[in-house]
């Protein structure tokens, strides 16, 4: 934690002392300093607490649809290969279009609005999550499956305490770039089609030419990524076990 | 209890067919320990997935307890070379997959000699520990029959010792019929009542061997008549011991 502290406190002391020798003006690139005071401001606000929790709300949804549709198929269609077969081709032909270009057609069909962002979040997290826990069914080794189908384990069960949990490792991985692939997403959306969220209050500053509150929007998107992301690995740590032991 | 009469099993591929086994037949009856011995890729692994219903045979038939074998089943489970214990369950959840019994589980534990690692993870296990659990996992859904595909290849010599003697112990005392597909002739010889030998291409079996010391069940017997007979025996079918 010293080294981080050390890391950012360097970072930010070099930033600061560009301002010495070269003025330049504080809607172009606020110092530290700014930022630090304009932070404080924005928080004694409150106002944005209330973008942040539209944010997170957002991701929360997105991403634990994505989640579902997403290690549910990848079972689906890493275990019943035929299903696989039919069905896969249609996810790697969607898998490389970038989120950010289904926002037009979010706009059309849901309108502006959560269900737009919802949908967004939905499609960045979705492709992470699904293809690693793909992965992770297609690598069960065989003899696991011989070993259930011995013991005459039910299919429920083969599911849940075969697949599933050998799985787990490949599906973190997947909700861990999902989870970033989400806030990723929710900010976009939010900076083209949303009234609430960070990525809104980023773009309300930029027109109003405060670029030092946009920083903060934007130093607030970092911290709450980065805290999701802690998040997820403390959940893989308890759910794992068998990994650290 | 296993009947094999006249199975054949083959695998094509784009190019031909490969036939693997022909007409082999062989019986193993109920509480019986028989060793089944060969060179490397003359065809008993894929015996031992026949036999526990991975794979179909082509021709013959297999029976057990008069019941024609089709898929695989609880009374005939294998404890294979690999590492087949699922590893993100614990020694005690291992177990409880199987069997809901908490009282058989925990004689089986004790069994074993398990008790005290209930909530350990396979992997923090040592080689020896494994087996102990893999065999405790079949004798929880109270398997009257085990295959066993080389289990102990991959153990050092003190551990075999020691497992051999627990299996023997086991064996005996849960009244279980073992088929041990093995390398290892003093192995096979220590442990066995009768001892098969597969070779030949296609494959079959090609000798069968009563192990007359079989009730003496020990290991240190490489000094015996009957057991340096037996080794000439092999030695002469081509099998090199």
């Amino acid at each position: 934690m010293l080294k981080k502290i050390f890391a950012i406190s360097i970072i930010l002391a070099l930033w600061q002392s560009v301002y010495i020798f070269f003025p330049i003006k504080g809607y172009i690139l606020p110092s530290p300093v700014e930022i630090g005071i304009s932070f404080s401001e924005v928080l004694m606000s409150k106002e944005i607490f209330f973008h942040i929790f539209a944010s997170l709300q957002r991701v929360v949804v997105g991403f634990l649809m994505a989640t579902f549709a997403g290690v549910g198929l990848a079972l689906l269609f890493g275990h019943y290969k035929v299903v696989g077969e039919y069905f896969r081709p249609i996810v790697e032909i969607l898998r490389p279009i970038p989120p950010i270009a289904w926002i037009p057609i979010a706009i059309l069909i849901f309108g502006l609005g959560n269900a737009s962002a919802y949908f967004i979040v939905f499609l960045g997290s979705f492709f992470p999550i699904f293809t690693n826990t793909y992965f992770g069914v297609i690598s069960l080794p065989k003899i696991y499956r011989n070993i259930a189908s011995s013991f005459n384990l039910g299919r429920f069960i083969y599911f849940r305490k075969i697949l599933f949990k050998f799985s787990l490792p490949y599906i973190f991985v997947g909700l861990k770039i999902g989870i970033g692939m989400a806030w990723i997403c929710v900010i976009a959306a939010e900076l083209i089609g949303a009234q609430s969220g960070l990525g809104y209050f980023i773009q309300l500053n930029r027109l109003l030419l405060q670029t030092d509150k946009m920083l903060v929007g934007m130093i607030l998107i970092g911290t709450i990524g980065y805290f999701l992301n802690y998040i997820i690995s403390k959940i893989e740590k308890l759910t794992v076990k068998w990994e650290n032991k | 209890m296993l009947e094999l009469k006249n199975i054949s099993f083959s695998y094509k591929d784009k190019k031909r067919e490969y036939q693997i086994i022909k007409d082999l037949s062989f019986k193993i009856s109920e509480g019986e320990f028989v060793s089944l011995i060969g060179p490397s890729g003359c065809g008993k692994t894929t015996l031992v997935n026949l036999i526990a219903g991975y794979l179909q045979v082509k021709e013959g038939e297999i029976f057990f307890a008069n019941k024609k074998v089709s898929l695989p089943d609880k009374n005939r489970v294998v404890i294979s070379q690999e590492d087949d214990l699922f590893y993100w369950m614990t020694v005690y959840e291992n177990l409880k997959l199987v069997s809901n019994d908490e009282n058989k589980i925990n004689d089986l534990l004790e069994l074993t000699g398990l008790s005290a690692y209930k909530r350990y993870y396979p992997r923090q296990l040592s080689g020896g520990m494994k087996k102990r659990l893999a065999l405790a996992r079949a004798l929880a859904v109270e398997s009257k029959f085990i295959i066993m595909d080389e289990p102990f290849a991959s153990q050092d010599y003190r551990i075999k010792k020691k497992l051999y003697q627990d299996l023997l112990d086991i064996a005996s005392q849960k009244n279980v019929a073992i088929l041990l597909i093995t390398h290892d002739l003093d192995e096979a010889l220590g442990l066995s009542d009768r001892i098969l030998v597969m070779g030949g291409n296609p494959a079959n079996i090609k000798g069968e061997f009563i192990i007359p010391f079989s009730e003496i069940k020990d290991l240190n017997i490489e000094e015996m008549d009957e057991y340096i007979k037996l080794k000439k025996q092999l030695k002469e079918l081509g099998y090199n011991v």
